[in-house]
């Protein structure tokens, strides 16, 4: 049977059957999702459309958020990095466009993937699509990518948590920036073992990133966090690709992960009574939205 | 340990901004809504928790207006159901409730009406990424989740109720995933919900409703 308990296992089924990470975890959704490898291909083309669209749309016609505190971000960059101004490098400059924007589409009521939460969407679609224009990939390769992106969001989700109210803002923007580098990396010719080594750097260097959003809105700083997400997914992607290796292990780094988010305190797990949402200037700007 | 799907963690596709306060808002009306014969003439959603603080940012009420008019989590008419509401001619009210606090957090009661004044009141509670537990029904502690199709029959509380039902599904040849029965007291009305492995064919609730002791049989599902 083709499934897993944790990344040694998934590894594992990479060696033996000399599979990448995205063949092990379509094969999977096939045998125990009981659906056929054209559906699931089919539902993922479709998420990759949303994607695209949601990550598309705010650069062409911004719009305001449904709490009012963030809109046009993604425009300014885009305006920005067009007309040569960008200091990242064009992968980072899109990917964070992208990713900001994703955030703006959710928080206008538009249609979005939550990949692994709504309040982490911007990031896999940011770097991946990011990378497919700057190398100029098929589609195909994108769509297989997203299923290795999901077998590591599944390893959190079953070994860990995705929620922000239970392991703050590093279980949903960290994981899915884990997820985002262990998927490019597959993308850009690594190894199964440097997709995960990416994907454990992140969560070591995201680990302990607080939940605290101003109003209890997924607005502000969730945006933001996106495009940080993404930097950091990209960092992490080099490395691997450089054949640096990790001291510490991807399941390790997950159950680290979920061992600090239990220790956050209360304030700071989406609760929006501490952090950037306990400011004087947030206080006073969700006096003036709602 | 349920499965997880690849689709659950790039998923689901919604509508913005939040899977607790939005996507699982809409999959609770819109389980609610599949609970009563329509069409709708008036409905009210009484909010608690953070759904009570927060729902107009999350638009909490537009969901929950989509939901209880037909519409899926990724349904973009979700952003215009008041408007569409209006030209439907269904009354709506959000009422916050501030008070309950033994509730929760992300929980909603919803009162429907439709054109035959009928009622139907409906607990339900958004567990986060887009899973939610429908908890009370007409006042009756229950619980289910929408993840499977249900048959939802409401009975007098007597001997041989709950083996007509599940004759009607084994002649059928339904597969049992769950059942439970809820009731308030013994021999009082009773709740008895099924949820099957594949999708329910909606001519088993016309044979479950001919037991003397059935008073109504709903077939629920997402």
């Amino acid at each position: 049977m083709m499934d897993f308990k944790n990344a040694v296992e998934l590894l594992a089924l990479c060696r033996g059957g000399n599979l990448s990470i995205s063949q092990v975890m379509r094969r999977r959704e096939i045998e125990l999702g009981e659906i056929s490898g054209i559906e699931a291909d089919e539902k993922m083309r479709r998420a990759l459309e949303i994607m695209k669209n949601s990550a598309q749309k705010p650069i062409e016609n911004p719009t305001r958020s449904m709490g009012g505190l963030i809109g046009g971000e993604a425009q300014k960059l885009a305006a920005h990095w067009q007309n040569g101004r960008g200091v990242c490098g064009p992968v980072l400059s899109k990917a964070m466009t992208y990713a900001m924007a994703v955030l703006e589409t959710n928080a206008s009521m538009g249609l979005i993937v939550a990949a692994p939460t709504a309040g982490s969407a911007g990031i896999v679609p940011g770097l991946l699509l990011a990378l497919m224009e700057e190398y100029d990939l098929p589609e195909n390769r994108v769509i297989d990518a997203l299923y290795n992106a999901g077998a590591v969001g599944y390893l959190a989700m079953r070994n860990a948590t995705v929620a922000g109210a239970v392991g703050g803002c590093q279980a949903e923007v960290g994981v899915a920036s884990a997820m985002a580098a262990s998927a490019a990396v597959e993308l850009l010719g690594g190894t199964p073992e440097e997709c995960l080594g990416a994907a454990g750097t992140v969560l070591m260097n995201m680990l302990g990133l607080v939940c605290d959003p101003v109003g209890g809105l997924v607005e502000y700083p969730c945006q933001n966090r996106n495009a940080a997400g993404v930097a950091n997914a990209l960092i992490a992607v080099e490395m691997a690709l450089a054949g640096i290796r990790q001291l510490i292990p991807l399941d390790e780094m997950m159950a680290a992960m979920y061992a600090v988010g239990k220790k956050i305190p209360a304030e700071l797990r989406e609760t929006a009574l501490g952090g950037c949402a306990a400011t004087p200037s947030a206080c006073a700007a969700c006096k003036a939205c709602s | 340990m349920s499965f997880i799907s690849v689709f659950n963690v790039l998923g689901p596709n919604m509508i913005g901004p939040s899977s607790s306060h939005t996507a699982g808002a809409a999959v609770i009306a819109y389980l609610a809504q599949k609970m009563i014969t329509g069409p709708l003439k008036r409905v009210e959603f009484t909010l608690y928790g953070s759904f009570a603080k927060t729902y107009r940012g999350h638009g909490t009420d537009r969901a929950l207006l989509g939901g209880i008019m037909g519409f899926h989590t990724d349904d973009i008419r979700i952003r215009d159901s008041f408007a569409i509401a209006k030209e439907e001619g269904i009354e709506f009210r959000f009422v916050e409730n501030h008070v309950e606090d033994e509730v929760h957090p992300n929980t909603v009661d919803i009162r429907m009406e439709n054109t035959g004044n009928q009622t139907m009141a409906i607990r339900g509670e958004s567990l986060g990424g887009g899973k939610v537990r429908i908890s009370r029904i007409n006042g009756v502690e229950v619980d289910f989740s929408g993840e499977y199709s249900a048959v939802i029959v409401i009975h007098r509380d007597k001997p041989g109720v709950v083996a007509h039902i599940t004759r009607c599904l084994s002649e059928r040849g339904i597969n049992i995933a769950f059942m439970r029965l809820f009731r308030e007291n013994k021999g009082h009305t009773a709740y008895s919900i099924v949820e099957s492995d594949g999708t329910l064919p909606e001519d088993v609730a016309a044979s479950i409703r001919e037991n003397a002791n059935v008073h109504d049989v709903m077939v629920v599902g997402l």
